[in-house]
């Protein structure tokens, strides 16, 4: 079912006929892994709760794994707006593996690639390009998640070792990860200004996993608690400069909350693929609910949903790869696309009737993936907040 | 692979992954093209269309992609060359402007330079596999080729023809249908996939090896050589430089769509069904 629709999908959609050759040829190569490989796996993923390592290493064999990293690190050296491409389409195929290739690329080689010195791209950037190791970005705690300024985790200077101290919360692919970026403080009174970030390579003595949470959605994607407890680190391993730690987390964020933008439109594609295909099969009163205009003005909004917020995510990776200001865009892209995923997952299975809501058709994956994209990488209330502080600023009397 | 009538046949190849055909007539004709492989035997359930003047099918608009068996031959071809067997591969088309998207897609794929042979409008409508093996030929000639490998048919009009007349021409051996190919110094072993089982042939190099589903499956093309294709190299050649007249020898009468399905009957018994195949005069 799905494969034709992709097929109808790709005729339709007029960007792939927009975008540069290149960006529409890695679009495709992505898009035709994702149907072949991804989506015929993305049920029982979900299902058994189980990392797809084997798909993770043929994407890095392709090179999207570290779509950004140039070449001479070993990634596939191209822009911000073929990463976002490469996300949706897969994430298309399945979320979960959206997410992790999204942590890897973003929210861990993101940081380093623009921080690190030649030496830590080296040590951390190269043997994560290839799929064999992913990385993770442990910034929340159990107290803060939005009040990242709060970090109460400790970093304490002890001879030439930093010794980290206190827990991390809901850090995406730490089961799986070989290194973290770790955000800590070096100093309380300083607030935010004295936060640092650490590469911690894992598994490493100090440095322990919670379990594995238990989620709604994105369940091939592993998500727990990091404990340090006296993990030493030598000091080169700080990123970046001391007290940089909570602006490299914003602008680490500010990219990564593309990446999530992807994801959530690959999520709500797929719903509406399903919700169209559905509509075209499914008969009632006597024609297929297709005819019916209550489905079509479903199925209007959430194609409109999506090619908005579509067209929002790629500005905004545009103004990016352009080096402009793009944070406002990000903040826009991000909260337009998870707010199209969970609408249009929601519609989907109100178009599917009952079987949106049994396993047997994917609708209900979909509902259950999209809901996590309207909080992690930045709440839709963060978001908000983001956005209308960059209004107001335009506006400044 | 296999199908009942022609046009359905097209649509269902065509409605595997990669190629976005919708059943509209793959741009074809391409050694060493790819697209992805036929995992999948997907029934047709998109309408192709029949030109009012019925001529042929609608193609306008519709976007055209790798043939599947092309694909194959790519991969083949690159897997030589990562094995160090061949220098070069190039990876041709004939057609209008848009057959350059696919010489990229090949040249994504590891192929080293694309030849694009220029055949557009009328020409275009009315190519068919002599003149394109004519130009094959004459390619293979020009480029002092070894080795020319090709899917074994093209799933818009399944001739199945180019590859043996492009051997034809050049008086070269053929391995067709092939399904497995070790080059053994100067000979190539070829398995090739026929009715009765498996053949395999030894043939002598220069070749032309057809290839058929189970010969390989294509790669994924990566980033990083999707970055390197754009650097590669696309020659633009015209039939009328190769000394080739791509006017052709057949006029297609008419093209219509298989006749509607009628339904069947259900029957309750064998004598029932031998009463009614009586009566139909089947039997």
């Amino acid at each position: 079912m799905t494969l034709r629709l992709w097929h109808r999908q790709s005729l339709m959609t007029t960007q792939l006929a927009e975008l540069p050759e290149l960006h529409q040829m890695m679009r495709q190569t992505c898009r035709d892994y994702a149907q072949k490989e991804l989506a015929p796996i993305a049920a029982q993923l979900d299902k058994d709760h189980k990392f797809p390592a084997k798909q993770v290493k043929e994407l890095g064999a392709m090179g999207v794994m570290a779509v950004e990293v140039p070449e001479s690190l070993g990634g596939a050296g191209m822009d911000y707006l073929a990463y976002c491409l490469a996300v949706e389409e897969l994430s298309r195929g399945c979320a979960s593996t959206g997410v992790i290739v999204s942590v890897n690329n973003s929210l861990y080689l993101g940081p380093i690639l623009k921080f690190g010195t030649e030496e830590q791209k080296k040590q951390w950037i190269t043997p994560f390009t290839t799929g064999e190791r992913v990385g993770c970005f442990a910034l929340s705690e159990p107290g803060n998640g939005s009040d990242a300024g709060a970090a109460s985790t400790l970093a304490q200077q002890e001879g030439d070792e930093w010794v980290l101290s206190g827990t991390k919360a809901w850090i995406t692919n730490c089961w799986d990860a070989s290194a973290t970026v770790v955000f800590a403080t070096t100093d309380k009174s300083l607030k935010h200004k004295g936060i640092s970030a650490f590469l911690v390579p894992m598994p490493h003595p100090g440095l322990s996993l919670g379990k594995k949470e238990d989620k709604l959605g994105i369940r091939a994607s592993s998500t727990a608690n990091i404990i340090l407890e006296d993990c030493r680190i030598p000091l080169g391993n700080m990123l970046g400069e001391r007290g940089m730690g909570f602006k490299i987390a914003m602008q680490t964020l500010d990219s990564g909350r593309l990446g999530i933008a992807a994801q959530a439109l690959g999520i709500a594609q797929a719903a509406l693929d399903c919700s169209a295909d559905y509509a075209h099969k499914r008969t009632a009163f006597g024609a297929p609910i297709g005819k019916l205009q209550a489905i079509q003005f479903k199925l209007a909004d959430m194609a409109l949903a999506i090619e908005s917020a579509r067209l929002l995510t790629w500005r905004a990776a545009m103004l990016r790869d352009a080096k402009k200001p793009f944070t406002k865009e990000a903040a826009m892209a991000k909260l337009a696309a998870s707010e199209a995923a969970t609408f249009v997952s929601h519609q989907a299975i109100q178009v599917l009737g009952g079987m949106g809501y049994v396993t047997d058709m994917p609708a209900e994956r979909h509902y259950r993936d999209a809901r996590i994209t309207e909080i992690y990488e930045g709440t839709s209330e963060i978001q908000r907040l983001v956005i209308a502080n960059n209004i107001l600023k335009e506006y400044q009397q | 692979m296999h199908r009942s009538s022609e046009v359905k046949h097209v649509a269902s190849y065509l409605n595997t992954r990669g190629c976005e055909c919708f059943g509209q007539p793959c741009e074809s004709h391409c050694p060493v093209l790819t697209d992805r492989t036929i995992h999948v035997q997907l029934k047709t359930f998109i309408k192709i269309r029949v030109k009012p003047d019925r001529t042929g099918v609608v193609t306008d608009g519709v976007k055209h992609s790798m043939n599947p068996f092309c694909e194959i031959a790519v991969e083949e071809a690159i897997k030589l060359k990562e094995k160090k067997l061949v220098k070069e591969v190039v990876a041709v088309s004939c057609g209008p402007q848009q057959v350059q998207e696919t010489i990229r897609t090949a040249l994504a794929m590891g192929a080293d330079r694309g030849i694009h042979v220029e055949v557009s409008g009328k020409d275009y409508e009315t190519l068919g596999p002599l003149q394109v093996s004519k130009i094959f030929a004459a390619l293979a000639k020009k480029e002092q080729a070894d080795l020319i490998i090709l899917g074994k048919q093209a799933i818009d009009d399944d001739c199945n023809q180019t590859g043996q007349i492009t051997a034809a021409l050049l008086d070269w051996p053929q391995g067709t249908f092939a399904s497995e190919m070790t080059l053994e110094a100067d000979k190539l072993k070829v398995v090739r996939e026929v009715d009765g089982g498996l053949e395999t042939i030894k043939i002598n190099l220069p070749a032309v090896v057809t290839a058929d589903l189970r010969l390989n499956t294509p790669r994924y093309a990566t980033l990083p050589n999707i970055m390197k294709a754009k650097k590669k190299k696309i020659a633009n050649v015209k039939p009328a430089d190769l000394g080739v007249d791509v006017c052709s020898r057949l006029e297609v009468l008419k093209v219509d769509e298989p006749p509607q399905r009628q339904a069947g009957v259900k029957v309750e018994t064998v004598d029932d069904l031998v009463g009614k195949l009586k009566e139909a005069g089947r039997v």
